[in-house]
């Protein structure tokens, strides 16, 4: 019985740990199915989480700090498009300028603002995203192995949470099932088809870049407003990085994209709860190696050992319609 | 834009237009500081004479600027082969443990002028070997290299933590570091170098590998622009496709491209290390291999622009540590700001004046044109 407690505190911290992760793949997905690489997703998240942090100090609800992550993610978004879809500029370039712009801006920003070190000040509970109980979650609760499931894993997060699996169907059924993904997808792998097609192919990838900022801004108040309980200096950490590397892990598809972000956040959970408990026969792993397992996983993988993980045809080349 | 523009004058493509660019970013930087309640001018003042009023302000501003031509060079060498080396943090920050062999094992052994060639090899060395494995990737499967010197960069953090927590670190003590290197681990101060221009360096820890970097930048250069290889380099960035039609090995070029990088990164090691802090720290490249992008991007990858942009740079981080006495709401993380927006508006958004210039030079050249055949109508009658 207490093993399936320390199980089910395991997975309900990967799933904790998953989310802003989750959130930042699939951002990336919309923008990289487009045609558009995104190394910014990093600063799109960290704006974010500061935005949220910011505004919901000031306006006391959690939902105003989401609407501003979105809208400074979505802005921070909308400079990329404008670098590398209006003025053809380089991708990467740009996604690590929003990186160092995100970086700076919400450190100087912070401390000017709240003089607190660069963070935020620590929010109540009602300026937060709190955990809900899931009807039936108490009552259940007895009840062997499916009740401690139902309550220790199932319930308890904070809407954001399900929002985030949510998304995971959702961004399928966009992406497979409607006529905007079926562009979309067509965009990032032979822009001049669609252009033929008389559809506007800066205006599609200008709207996978508003999906991609919209979903890292919700990714960055999570981690401000949800999982924390206020911004902290460089409180991203390279999680938009191992969302980077989640997305090339599924392959650029949905469903994968989660399960990639689960292995990467169980990985992450099981090297909080290591730490100092040697492993039978390996003896104690060094934290670090497990912090950087899911770095050399990606690479592993883009060596081509685990399947071959192929990019959108036309990701990082900007559509020039006279040729 | 399906209209041919004039060609713009040399100057004018690499002087002017950099120049807007770069007085574009420093006018929204201005922007973030009014953002903060400080003055913009009042700060600009501050950092130009934090970094050049005094002897030990021009120390510092060459010390930083010391890493940024490596890593500055480290990008543009990349960048001349069409590749992105996002990975020069983490080059050299593992190039550190190449530094580190020969300080810890021969610094107390050998002088310093023979500990120093030793030590300019091994963190070469190391930082080449890091680079190699993105390349070959590069090379042989085709993954992008920008993604896998990002999750090198995170690799190579994780390894020297270990190493600087574990087994680097000597018994009883807490601190994150190695032992002090002996006295061949330590290289001579520039003071000399100053004096001679009537400064005094005081404490500034500005030394030898300065000259290094200097070679470094002008033997690039020879490279790139006076060598068969610096030809072949240039020609698989300009067009890979030519580069192969002219039988030129793609696997060995980008191999060997990315190495050079990488050596140039982890050279950028010596300086902190032997130069100033004789051992090793945590997180001792404090973000300088990202500078590195600015500066590339700034001195459009010629190692002149980058010496410039470099003590740019280095104005900047000197500056703006002197700005934060004055102004607390400024920090360096100002710094982070402006080279995010270098970065922005001289690199992913370089082409954006470029139009509205060139139409303003075609108009300049038409007034020309127009009136000159008209002086000799006139004559012929």
């Amino acid at each position: 019985m207490e093993s399936l407690t320390t199980i089910l505190q395991l997975f309900d911290s990967t799933i904790r740990l998953s989310v802003p992760l989750l959130l930042a793949c699939l951002a990336g997905l919309y923008s990289e199915r487009a045609g558009i690489f995104d190394i910014g997703l990093e600063g799109k998240m960290l704006a974010g989480a500061f935005a949220a942090g910011a505004a919901a100090t000031w306006f006391g609800s959690a939902y105003i700090g989401l609407f501003a992550a979105v809208l400074i993610s979505v802005a921070l978004g909308l400079v990329h498009g404008f670098a590398s879809i209006t003025h053809r500029g380089n991708q990467i370039v740009s996604g690590v300028a929003i990186n160092f712009i995100a970086a700076g801006t919400t450190v100087i920003l912070g401390q000017a603002w709240f003089s607190q070190g660069g963070r935020t000040p620590s929010l109540p509970n009602d300026a937060r995203f709190n955990p809900i109980n899931l009807p039936g979650a108490q009552a259940l609760r007895d009840v062997p192995v499916i009740g401690p499931i139902y309550y220790e894993l199932i319930s308890g997060h904070s809407i954001l949470v399900y929002l985030a699996f949510a998304m995971v169907p959702f961004t399928w059924w966009v992406l497979y099932r409607t006529r905007f993904g079926l562009r979309l997808r067509a965009v990032g792998e032979n822009p001049a088809a669609v252009d033929t097609a008389g559809v506007s192919v800066p205006w599609l990838r200008y709207r996978a870049v508003i999906c991609c900022g919209v979903l890292c801004g919700v990714a960055g108040a999570y981690l401000a407003t949800a999982q924390g309980a206020g911004f902290v200096k460089d409180m991203t950490a390279g999680k938009g990085y191992i969302a980077l590397a989640a997305l090339i892990f599924a392959k650029w598809r949905p469903v994968q994209a989660m399960f990639a972000c689960l292995l990467f956040g169980f990985l992450d959970a099981v090297a909080i709860r290591m730490q100092g408990h040697p492993l039978p026969l390996i003896g104690e792993v060094p934290v670090q190696f497990m912090q950087a397992l899911p770095y050399i996983l990606t690479v592993v993988l883009l060596a081509g050992f685990i399947g071959k993980a192929i990019p959108p045809k036309a990701g990082g080349v900007a559509y020039v319609k006279e040729r | 834009m399906s209209q041919p523009f004039a060609k713009l004058p040399a100057w004018a493509d690499y002087g002017l237009l950099p120049l807007i660019n770069l007085i574009v970013a420093f006018f929204v930087a201005g922007l973030v500081v009014l953002l903060v309640g400080e003055s913009p001018v009042d700060a600009a003042i501050l950092m130009v004479k934090g970094a050049f009023g005094s002897g030990d302000g021009v120390g510092y501003t060459l010390y930083y600027a010391t890493n940024f031509i490596f890593t500055g060079l480290c990008v543009a060498v990349a960048f001349h082969c069409g590749l992105f080396n996002i990975g020069g943090e983490g080059q050299a920050y593992i190039g550190g443990l190449g530094v580190a062999l020969v300080g810890l094992g021969l610094g107390s052994a050998l002088p310093w002028w023979l500990a120093f060639p030793l030590a300019i090899v091994a963190s070469a060395l190391v930082g080449a070997l890091w680079a190699l494995i993105p390349a070959w990737l590069q090379a042989k499967r085709g993954s992008h290299v920008v993604i896998t010197t990002i999750m090198f960069n995170f690799i190579a953090a994780s390894i020297m933590v270990y190493l600087l927590v574990g087994p680097l670190k000597p018994l009883g003590s807490q601190a994150p570091e190695t032992r002090v290197f002996g006295e061949g681990g330590q290289l001579p101060g520039l003071g000399w170098l100053l004096n001679l221009v009537g400064l005094n360096m005081r404490s500034a820890p500005l030394n030898i590998s300065f000259l290094l970097a200097l070679l470094a930048a002008f033997l690039v250069w020879v490279l790139i622009w006076r060598t068969k290889l610096g030809y072949e380099i240039r020609t698989m960035g300009f067009s890979p496709k030519a580069a192969r039609y002219a039988g030129i090995s793609e696997l060995r070029i980008i191999i060997i491209t990315m190495m050079i990088s990488g050596a140039l990164a982890g050279m950028m090691a010596l300086n902190p290390i032997m130069g100033a802090q004789h051992r090793v720290q945590l997180d001792f490249v404090a973000g300088a291999g990202f500078v590195g992008i600015a500066v590339a991007l700034m001195g459009r990858s010629h190692p002149a622009g980058i010496v410039l942009a470099a003590i740019l740079f280095g104005m900047l981080y000197q500056g703006g540590a002197e700005i934060a006495f004055d102004m607390p709401n400024i920090s360096r993380d100002m710094i982070v700001i402006i080279q995010g927006l270098v970065i922005l508006f001289a690199g992913a958004l370089e082409h954006m004046f470029r139009p509205s210039l060139q139409r303003i030079f075609q108009r300049i050249g038409r007034g020309k044109r127009g009136t000159a055949p008209a002086v000799v109508a006139g004559g012929g009658q």
